[in-house]
């Protein structure tokens, strides 16, 4: 024991990570899984009903051994080594977010004190890796879709840092297990019910700069399938395309998950005497329940232009962020 | 073709303003080209669209056509005079029935023949139920092309009702070769009228409730609405015709105007882009233009099977197409995308001496560049997805 004692926090750190990868990796499984059967069923139809038995559980599970066994295709003219590191950047980019997310309240990989900071430093990493690729590809296709991802990305960091700051105001700190905690004993104490109408607001763009943020339907114009074919990840194919899907739907649960504790009371129970039930299943369940509206709005509204995108990004939501910000810092002031 | 050239076809509102920017910042305006088709989702089958783009912004669009070209016009030349029906089938394959229903017309002008009310009545049937399932892809594909991917398998279970009847009463469900010169391959089956009735009712109230998923939704309006505004006078010159032209708001419907197969009978209104939601002519006129043409396509089906007088479907069928009338004939059907006209010159002999086909999809393609150069890449797809060109149609 003496001698595993100066890397016990080593071991831990690596403990965590491996678990928060396994949870990463089953969730965008089970996410897959889950928009092939809400689209079907949004669609009138079935989606995956054969493989596995109970309505196509393991169908994904399928997809992504085909993904491994499949042949490593890296174009001619591709820049080898930008092609081969882009991914994986992307995937760090949203594994990194992670690190700061608390489950419970004493599950949390690091409560720096900084975590608001931190985790919108970190996922920006993703745009990176998508210009990246889109340029590595050498694919006119992919340039578009990178030139797109990066206008997109870049632009809507602004009015999602700016309604994540609502929260921060209101509660004092960017430690994210202290903005948790401030919101404990019932609905009413979250953040989002909390100075309302301010928060609301603040809630409401960042949840739809946050679809933004990920390249989700009615912001999915980097991968624009009937435009652009494919966009950033139209050459990528087998293990590397595996990487991009995983990325996006670890993406797809961070941004849901801050929500979850920004705004919604983290692992919280909406009601106290519903508190025997463990912190992490109210907080994953919290964001699988925002996960699910960003599914649901993908099958459902079209698809917005790249101009479009760009005017609700900087007439809209941000000169609304801004005055949010203006009027919840006068309403911290004034309550004192 | 000079008329074309005179006409001064005015660069898109942003392409302007970026050529003025381009030009006051001295920088280059560099331009790429890219190839869109024909292997892209977005083209509607083989269809290459040459861009030429800045940026986001499309400065010039050359399409390219022959994809798909299958020689039907020489092909119909050395076939006899009802083999050629199949192979007008292929022209625009989502509504076989009514190219069919052009050749048979033309032919039996050519011997003139005029067939009994009853075949008159169940062609007008088959036509109208046929031009609601091609509606119902062009508007599926539209909203695809626009990123809303429900609409698109709502609209194809309607659709497969209407592919379900018309496989029971000819046999296929795409290419159905029914339509003959002289009549119809055959009677309708028992219980088919009563069918279609059915299926009159069952369309109905799907027709708000796409309405209300898609045509009237906020972002699918700003997609389309003044996207490709296509004036009368670009109509006119580039010889548009069917949905496309009334969506300008010129009035022009071959089933009321030039009346054949009996249309005159029934009671329907030609549906007019009126610009509601942008200018007249843009591409959401186009798309609402279909929508509302569907309940006037179930209006006329009602009307038809009312007043379905009894009658031999084959009594002037020829026995045999071995004495044909030398000399020609032309004769213009209303399709679902537009003006289909055959023009057939007849030898005397067992196969026609020429056969020539106008279709309506391929002037539908060449306005593409008149309308969609200064637009954006994404304008692009949705101007090709809104003048609803079939490359089968194009190619022939």
């Amino acid at each position: 024991m003496n001698v595993l004692e100066p890397y016990m926090d080593l071991i831990l750190s690596v403990v965590y990570l491996v678990g928060v990868l396994m949870f990463l990796t089953i969730f965008a499984l089970l996410a897959v899984w889950l928009e092939r059967k809400v689209s079907a069923h949004l669609q009138d139809r079935l989606g995956p009903m054969m493989t596995g038995g109970w309505h196509g559980w393991s169908q994904t599970i399928a997809d992504a051994l085909k993904l491994i066994l499949k042949e490593d295709i890296i174009p001619a003219v591709a820049d080898r080594k930008l092609f081969r590191l882009a991914p994986y950047l992307v995937f760090i980019g949203s594994l990194a977010g992670f690190a700061v997310l608390p489950f419970a309240h004493n599950l949390i990989g690091s409560d720096i004190n900084i975590g608001v900071y931190y985790v919108i430093a970190i996922t920006s990493l993703v745009v990176i890796g998508i210009l990246m690729a889109g340029w590595a590809s050498n694919n006119k296709w992919a340039l578009y879709g990178a030139m797109r991802a990066a206008a997109q990305m870049v632009s809507y960091e602004i009015p999602v840092a700016l309604s994540l700051l609502i929260p921060v105001l209101m509660a004092g700190t960017m430690s994210m297990q202290t903005i948790v905690q401030n919101q404990a004993g019932g609905f009413w104490n979250w953040y989002v019910f909390q100075s309302i109408p301010f928060s609301l607001v603040a809630f409401v763009i960042y949840f739809w700069a946050s679809l933004a943020e990920v390249n989700r339907t009615p912001f999915d114009i980097p991968e624009a399938e009937s435009e652009l074919v494919a966009g950033f990840h139209v050459e990528y194919s087998g293990m590397r395309f595996a990487v991009f899907f995983l990325a996006e739907y670890g993406n797809m649960f961070v941004v849901s998950a801050i929500a979850a504790t920004v705004f919604l009371g983290g692992w919280h129970a909406p009601f106290t005497f519903l508190d025997f039930i463990p912190g992490p299943i109210w907080f994953i369940g919290k964001s699988m329940g925002l996960v699910l509206v960003q599914l649901w709005l993908r099958w459902t509204l079209p698809r917005l232009r790249v101009d479009q995108l760009m005017h609700v990004c900087w007439k809209i939501f941000l000169p609304f962020s801004f005055a949010n910000l203006l009027l919840v810092g006068l309403w911290v002031v004034l309550k004192g | 073709m000079k008329e074309t050239k005179e006409l001064n076809i005015p660069l898109g509102p942003v392409l302007e303003k970026w050529e003025t920017l381009v030009e006051s910042s001295g920088a280059s305006g560099e331009r790429m080209v890219l190839q869109m088709g024909p292997q892209h989702p977005a083209t509607h089958g083989v269809l290459r669209l040459e861009l030429e783009t800045d940026g986001e912004i499309v400065t010039k669009i050359v399409p390219y056509i022959g994809y798909l070209h299958r020689c039907f016009e020489k092909v119909a030349e050395n076939i006899t005079w009802n083999q050629v029906v199949p192979y007008t089938d292929r022209m625009d394959y989502l509504a076989s029935m009514n190219m069919s229903l052009g050749y048979a017309l033309t032919v039996e002008k050519l011997m003139g023949i005029e067939v009994n009310e009853r075949v008159q009545a169940l062609r007008v049937i088959t036509c109208e139920i046929n031009r609601i399932a091609s509606h119902c892809v062009f508007l599926a594909t539209y909203g695809l092309d626009i990123g809303a991917w429900t609409p698109l398998l709502y609209l194809f279970q309607e659709r497969e009702h209407i592919i379900d009847l018309l496989e029971e009463l000819s046999g296929s469900r795409l290419l159905f070769n029914y339509i003959r010169p002289g009549g119809l391959a055959h009677d309708v089956p028992d219980g088919w009228l009563k069918k279609v009735r059915e299926f009159c009712d069952f369309m109905d109230p799907k027709i708000p409730e796409l309405n209300e998923l898609l045509s009237y939704n906020k972002i699918f309006i700003e997609r389309t609405a003044n996207v490709g505004v296509m004036t009368p006078e670009v109509a006119l010159t580039y010889g548009i015709t069917g949905p496309n032209l009334r969506a300008c708001g010129v009035d022009y419907d071959l089933r009321r105007d030039i009346p054949y197969s009996g249309y005159e009978k029934y009671d329907f209104e030609p549906q007019l882009g009126k610009g509601e939601q942008g200018q007249a002519g843009d591409s959401w006129d186009r798309y609402i233009v279909r929508v509302r043409e569907m309940q006037e396509s179930l209006k006329i089906i009602r009307q038809a099977i009312d007043s379905l007088p009894d009658g031999d479907i084959s009594e002037k069928i020829p026995k045999n197409f071995n004495k044909m009338p030398v000399g020609d004939a032309y004769m213009t059907t209303e399709a679902p995308r537009g003006e289909v006209g055959f023009y057939i010159v007849s030898d005397g002999t067992k196969t026609p001496y020429r056969v020539k086909a106008r279709s309506g999809a391929y002037c539908s393609v060449s306005v593409i560049p008149a309308i969609g150069t200064g637009l954006l890449i994404a304008d692009v797809v949705a101007i090709v997805a809104s003048v609803d060109i079939v490359l089968g149609e194009v190619d022939r």
